[in-house]
């Protein structure tokens, strides 16, 4: 193994080493924690439980988000549910068989011991949860309901109507709130970090900028934790929030702070098409509804029926019949890779032919339409907002858009970067998804990261810490970094180009999705990477945002964002094309089995790659962390 | 369709603002509202011109940071719809179209049409929680609550805090926002201990910051994008008579 890149696994069996972490780790006394200062930079469900748990302790933290409020980041989306192994329906369900159908689902690109210690921890959320208020959905006798998700043949998904996210964020904020109000936590919302200070090798503070005044901001800590999210939005058109970025984990990066596995991105299966050029976002429909759904396209060619008009036998429901045993209930990589199949085949529905059928119909005559509006009433709702089409009676179209990402800043075992005291939490990093991402696992982690791990680990790192006294915001060091940053706003704003940073953006998310999205090829991201090329020369002279940086300027804040798109989307494709075989969302055509299902190639991939920021964004330096199974035997992940 | 938009546009909080009029042409009805001021404020930055200043983010009706007044409604002409729910289909060709930020005391102009709405964070940092500590968790189901309980908790608790309620409300009354909350952790179990307390501070922190009083016009609940019925104010209400009763220390 690289010495660059140490994991730090704990010793012994699997089931032990969390356990072995804990009883080892060091402690901070009750008296010393309020002398160290931690920056948390999100308020998602990491961020936001992180930081609660963390002032709980008795450490001072300072909480930054872009939204206007800590409970507007993006977990708020997540619709469908969170796994858990409590094993309530008594259907065979335990921390090692989640643990596996985790595994398995990143097509055994993830690391054991942390995907181990994620399904060990996942009772524990569901409790704390609970706890706090949260209202899931209940039996009528009075205890929690489960259902299941794509992927695993057990029912281990706890959800709130469609609004899991939106509940469990809720209680992360309400206790992140009650620290605020403690005076534990400073909040600094409407705030937006725009570079890392290191010195002497260790991470001691951010620049932010005040995202309501325009004042770029020096903030020192002892510690600081990223939990930023993902950058699905690269591709312009995804199912994330328009402020969702990469900025926090990308200028990190260029801090010292290894990208791994930046090209893994989950494309959803179930999302609305789009329907215009103007549009801003694909809007996600929750995987729970294949529950109850099934999807079909019509047997024909270009059949431009309506659905209804269309009988049994000239539907094909694609998925049940290439994957019998999990039928609609397939990974969401295969799902879509399936619909794309189906699409790509001239079978799309649709005015744009870019969709296909979720259809409940079914459902509804076995259950009743009250049972199905219990379940997905708002999901429903929302689809008619949206395209003023009523789903009870005519079934939904979808098609796939980017989603997650399961690639993020490279982490150890306490999930701390390559930069020591900065570490990367929730969706932000890498660690527990390998290659594809299973359903309810999202907001799990980001859970488990933030109430269970980081509360550990950090503290392990802050034991060497409690002599260091408080850094001085007005240092040099830190003056020097805010210069450039502020440098950086003034370009964007004296570039008087004529190109919006949204013109840019629709333009690079377009060639990803293109050349690095559902399918790549060699020769695609080859083209891909000179294009991109092109396409950063031509923002970096082209660029037109009006106003000044010392106000609340939208634009600049856009064009900071894709300046970073710029440089992620080459290293993506990079990271895409040295990938020689296809594994979980990464499909890559060369590789592929007679059936058109991926080849996966453990000989020479069986690894993570962590990428190093060299200064230029074309050559980055290829790091290895190889996947060591010690407890399961990759196989080939069938769900036929 | 084309449209014409009476915009309020005011550089800052202690600026005076102003409504500008622009005009759009070949509006798609199914674009969002949001993605129509995306438009806009493409051209208008292609003319090297300020782009107005909105809040948005999720654009799927559940992040609560879009929000503003469309012909004097709060979130638009759609019953219990955000304003990024709402799609241009619901206007006519040749309509012209007002918008203006949330209007209440308790909410000052940043730019245009972004508000501060912070004062919401103020009144749940007050005590729109249970105090229960990461670690101190019993087992989830050592707490059985009832199907109907946790329906109605949810009905509450489905709150996005985006402040149409306060918006709409001639007295600029947080009272649904601070009552849904309340109402939820009162249909549940856990917390219960802390009811008075949680009541009194909430009503206090409400009554601190600039929002009115509730005079019960119910205009808040045919606006929430949730449907949040005003039931959960007499509910507050109740609790906080009951507290000053029971609880006077609180």
């Amino acid at each position: 193994m690289s010495r660059i890149l140490e994991v730090r696994i704990p010793d012994g069996p699997l089931p032990e080493k969390w356990s072995n972490y804990k009883a080892k780790a060091r402690l901070v006394s009750p008296n010393n924690r309020k002398k160290l200062d931690v920056i948390v930079v999100g308020t998602g469900l990491a961020g936001a439980s992180a930081a609660a748990s963390l002032a709980e302790m008795g450490y001072n933290v300072k909480s930054f988000c872009f939204q206007d409020s800590p409970r507007r980041a993006h977990s708020v989306a997540a619709q469908g549910g969170v796994n858990a192994s409590k094993n309530y329906r008594n259907d065979g369900d335990n921390v090692f068989r989640f643990f596996y159908d985790t595994i398995k689902g990143g097509d055994f690109r993830s690391r054991e011991a942390n995907v181990y210690r994620l399904a060990e921890c996942s009772a524990s959320l569901i409790d704390q949860a609970v706890a706090q208020g949260v209202p899931f959905a209940r039996e009528y006798g009075g205890y929690l309901r489960n259902r299941s998700f794509g992927g695993v043949q057990v029912s281990r998904t706890f959800y709130a109507r469609g609004q899991t996210g939106q509940q469990l964020l809720l209680g992360a904020y309400q206790a992140l709130m009650r620290q605020v109000s403690a005076k534990k936590v400073t909040l600094y919302a409407r705030h937006e970090m725009l570079d890392l200070v290191v010195i002497d090798g260790r991470a001691r503070g951010i620049i932010a900028r005040n995202l309501d005044t325009g004042q770029t901001e020096r903030h020192a800590a002892h510690a600081v934790v990223l939990a930023t999210g993902g950058f699905g939005k690269i591709y312009y058109l995804s199912t994330l929030a328009m402020g969702c970025n990469a900025s926090a984990i990308w200028r990190a990066h260029k801090k010292g702070a290894f990208m791994a596995n930046p090209s893994w991105t989950q494309i959803h299966p179930t999302c609305l098409p789009q329907s215009g050029a103007y549009q801003s976002k694909l809007t996600l429909m929750s995987e729970s509804l294949r529950n109850d759904g099934r999807i079909w396209v019509p047997l024909q060619h270009d059949d431009t029926r309506a659905p209804g008009a269309i009988p049994e036998e000239e539907r094909d429901y694609y998925l049940e019949r290439k994957y019998p045993s999990f039928g609609n209930l397939a990974p969401r990589d295969i799902a879509s890779r399936a619909a794309k199949e189906q699409i790509d085949a001239g079978k799309g529905v649709g005015p744009l032919k870019n969709a296909v059928y979720l259809d409940f119909s079914k459902a509804i005559g076995e259950y009743g339409k009250s049972t199905i509006t219990e379940r997905y009433g708002n999901l429903f709702t929302m689809y008619k907002k949206i395209t003023g089409i009523d789903a009870y009676r005519e079934p939904m179209k979808i098609s796939p858009a980017a989603h997650f990402s399961m690639g993020g800043l490279w982490v150890d075992y306490d999930l701390m970067t390559s930069v020591p005291g900065l570490f990367a939490i929730g969706e932000a990093n890498f660690s527990d998804h390998g290659a594809n991402r299973l359903g309810a696992n999202s907001l799990l982690q980001a859970c488990v990261d933030g109430y269970f791990v980081l509360p550990y680990t950090l503290q392990n790192y802050l034991a060497d810490e409690i002599r260091t006294p408080r850094f001085d915001p007005d240092s040099t060091p830190f003056i020097e970094v805010e210069r450039a940053v502020k440098a950086q706003l003034q370009q964007f704003t004296d570039c008087r180009g004529s190109k919006t940073a949204d013109e840019f953006h629709r333009e690079l998310g377009r060639e990803l999705y293109d050349k690095c999205g559902l399918l790549r090829s060699g020769e695609g991201l080859r083209n891909a990477i000179r294009n991109i090329r092109e396409l950063r020369e031509a923002f970096r002279h082209d660029l037109l945002v009006p106003g000044h940086t010392d106000e609340v300027n939208s634009e600049l804040e856009k064009a900071g964002r894709v300046a970073d798109y710029m440089e992620i989307a080459e290293l993506m494709c990079i990271d895409a094309l040295h990938r020689e075989e296809s594994c979980g969302a990464h499909f890559r055509e060369e590789y592929q089995t007679a059936e058109g299902e991926a080849r996966r190639d453990d000989e020479r991939f069986c690894y993570s790659a962590a990428w190093q920021w060299t200064g230029n964004p074309s050559e980055p330096v290829l790091h290895k962390e190889p996947l060591v199974f010690e407890t399961i035997t990759p196989t080939v992940r069938s769900y036929k | 369709m084309d449209i014409v938009l009476k915009i309020w546009r005011q550089k800052d909080q202690d600026s005076t603002g102003k409504l500008e009029t622009y005009t759009l042409e070949e509006v798609n009805p199914d674009m969002s509202f949001l993605e129509m001021l995306d438009t806009l404020n493409h051209n208008l930055v292609k003319q090297g011109e300020r782009a107005i200043e909105f809040d948005h983010d999720c654009r799927e009706g559940i992040c609560g940071q879009c929000g503003m007044m469309i012909d004097g409604i709060a979130h638009g002409p759609l019953k219990h719809t955000t304003t990024c729910q709402l799609h241009m289909r619901s206007f006519c060709d040749g309509q012209t179209i007002q918008i203006e930020p949330f209007r209440a005391e308790a909410f000052p102009v940043i730019r245009d049409l972004k508000v501060d709405r912070s004062a919401f964070d103020r009144i749940i940092a007050s005590g729109g929680y249970v105090s229960v500590d990461t670690g101190q968790a019993p087992e989830a189901n050592s707490i059985p609550i009832a199907h109907h309980d946790a329906e109605a908790a949810f009905d509450a608790a489905v709150c996005i805090g985006c402040g149409a309620c306060v918006a709409s409300c001639k007295n600029a009354s947080a009272s649904l926002f601070t009552a849904a909350k309340i109402s939820q952790m009162t249909r549940l179990p856990q917390g219960r201990e802390e009811a008075g307390t949680r009541v009194t501070r909430m009503v206090r922190q409400m009554e601190s910051e600039d929002f009115g009083h509730c005079t019960n016009t119910e205009a808040c609940e045919v606006e929430c994008p949730q449907a949040i019925s005003v039931l959960h104010i007499a509910r507050m209400n109740y609790e906080y008579n009951r507290a000053g009763i029971f609880f006077n220390k609180a």
